[in-house]
C-alpha cells in the first residue's frame, strides 16, 4: 500500500478504532480526468466498521471518517473518497 | 462576500425540491461521482435542479461549508442535506431515497 494509504488507515485507527478496516487505492481507475493529480494515490475506497458509528446516521458516520482524515481531504491530496461505514452486526 | 455566498446556497436550497451540487452538467457530468448522482435522480423519476460547481468557484467552496460535507455531489432534498454519491447509492438500493422522495412530496418529472 502506498504512502496516502497508510495515512488514511493511521489516522482512521486512531480516531475510530475500528473493528475492521480496509482502504482500497482506486487512483488507477480514474488516470487522465481532471482532479488526477497525476503523482498516483488519490482516489480512495475505506471500508469500516466501528463501534463509532452505533446509531449514527450515514451523514454523521461520513463526517466522522471526514474529520478523522482531516487536512488530508484536499483536492490535492484525496481527492476523491467512497466511504462505506457501519458499526458492528451491520451488513 | 462569503455571507452572501452562504445566502445564495441557501436560497437555491431552500427554492427548490431536490437540488444537486455537481461538477458539470446532466448531460456532461465532469466526474464518476456526479454522474452516478445524476443516474440515480434519473431512475428515480424526480424533477431536480442542478449547480455545476466548476462554473462558480465561490459556491464550490461555500457548499462545502454550508453543509459541513467536504466533497461534491451534495444532494438536498427540501432543503435538507441528504449525501454525496455513495450515500445516494446506498439509499437507493436499499429503497429508502425513493421512500424520502414520496414521503417529502416530491414532485416527479412530466
Amino acid at each position: 500500500m502506498g504512502a496516502r494509504a497508510d495515512e488514511i488507515e493511521r489516522r482512521l485507527v486512531a480516531a475510530l478504532a475500528p473493528a475492521s478496516l480496509t482502504v482500497i487505492d482506486d487512483s488507477d481507475d480514474h488516470s487522465g480526468h481532471a482532479g488526477h493529480s497525476g503523482e498516483g494515490e488519490s482516489h480512495f475506497t475505506v471500508r469500516i466498521v466501528s463501534d463509532a458509528f452505533a446509531g449514527q446516521s450515514r451523514v454523521a458516520r461520513s463526517r466522522a471518517v471526514y474529520a478523522a482524515l482531516g487536512d488530508l481531504i484536499a483536492p490535492d491530496r484525496v481527492h476523491a473518497l467512497v466511504i462505506e461505514a457501519h458499526a458492528p452486526g451491520e451488513a | 462576500m462569503d455571507d452572501q455566498v452562504q445566502a445564495r446556497i441557501g436560497g437555491i436550497v431552500g427554492s427548490n425540491d431536490v437540488v444537486l451540487f455537481m461538477k458539470g452538467t446532466p448531460i456532461f457530468p465532469q466526474c464518476g461521482f456526479s454522474s452516478t448522482a445524476i443516474q440515480i435522480l434519473e431512475r428515480l423519476g424526480v424533477e431536480f435542479e442542478t449547480v455545476d460547481v466548476l462554473r462558480d468557484p465561490e459556491v464550490r467552496a461555500g457548499v462545502k461549508i454550508f453543509s459541513d460535507w467536504p466533497t461534491v455531489p451534495q444532494l438536498y432534498v427540501k432543503g435538507e442535506f441528504v449525501g454525496g454519491s455513495d450515500i445516494m447509492m446506498e439509499m437507493f438500493q436499499s429503497g429508502e431515497l425513493e421512500e424520502l422522495m414520496t414521503d417529502k412530496a416530491v414532485a416527479r418529472a412530466a
